[in-house]
């Protein structure tokens, strides 16, 4: 078993990135490996709870959920998340939220990183 | 005693969008990394920027009419935090800069690390030896 550090700086709506990002996830929880998560820039928007499913936008907080409880780490950037208007109450149960240095932190004990960029 | 390099590549514009200045945050916070490490852990930061990136360093930025913080005070901060700091020289004078109008260093902050422009194939070289790579 291997840990999977995965950077996510892409947006929820908008691009289909984050959503490939927990589709690799997904795949790699399925084959027994641990993977971190991380959310930063506009990909913080994954954090926050409440969000409304429509048939035309990405909706993850229910697989992301089921991850979560599964065992996968998910932590959003702090800084970047107050500064969109995510507060620590607006986080979805079972995600942290923590500053930059986590990231870098994670990716020093992980055994792959895939950093996945932002807009 | 355990250190992992981690290269950090910027490409991306300024104030274009976000990416140039989460690459410059996320490589600054290497510097309180250690308190989630062991004793003889360590990340070490490598920041290079290629391409149109190259216009982040530039000197003089004023970002008052944003009223944002500069990418260069970032890029004195990360000198100023030892951070080694690659410019590359292929995309400098493709560019038409000069050494004067980029940010070689940041003594104003009492920082001891310079700027360096470098080839390529030496941002290759340390993307190589790098045990992660974070593209921005």
């Amino acid at each position: 078993m291997s840990k999977l550090t995965i950077g996510c700086f892409s947006s929820l709506v908008g691009s289909m990135t984050l959503d490939f990002a927990v589709k690799l996830a997904e795949a790699a929880r399925k084959k027994g490996h641990d993977v971190d998560m991380w959310l930063s820039g506009n990909g913080t928007m994954l954090s926050k709870k409440g969000q409304r499913s429509f048939k035309d936008y990405s909706s993850l907080e229910k697989t992301m959920t089921e991850l979560v409880a599964g065992g996968m780490t998910v932590v959003a950037c702090e800084a970047c998340a107050e500064a969109r208007g995510f507060h620590k109450e607006d986080l979805i149960d079972g995600f942290g939220r923590k500053s930059m240095d986590w990231y870098l932190a994670s990716c020093f004990g992980a055994d792959r990183v895939l950093h996945i960029g932002g807009e | 005693m355990a250190i992992k390099k981690i290269s950090f590549i910027v490409d991306k514009l300024p104030y274009k969008g976000e990416s140039s200045r989460l690459a410059l945050t996320h490589c600054i916070a290497s510097q309180t990394v250690e308190i989630h490490l062991e004793d003889d852990e360590n990340v070490e930061p490598v920041l290079a920027f290629v391409g149109d990136g190259v216009l982040n360093c530039l000197k003089n930025q004023d970002a008052a009419a944003y009223g944002v913080s500069t990418l260069e005070s970032h890029i004195k901060n990360a000198l100023l935090t030892d951070i080694k700091v690659l410019i590359c020289e292929e995309d400098v004078k493709r560019l038409g800069l000069s050494e004067d109008a980029l940010i070689m260093d940041a003594e104003d902050l009492g920082a001891d690390m310079t700027s360096q422009i470098v080839p390529f194939s030496e941002i290759m070289a340390e993307m190589e030896s790098s045990v992660h790579l974070m593209y921005f």
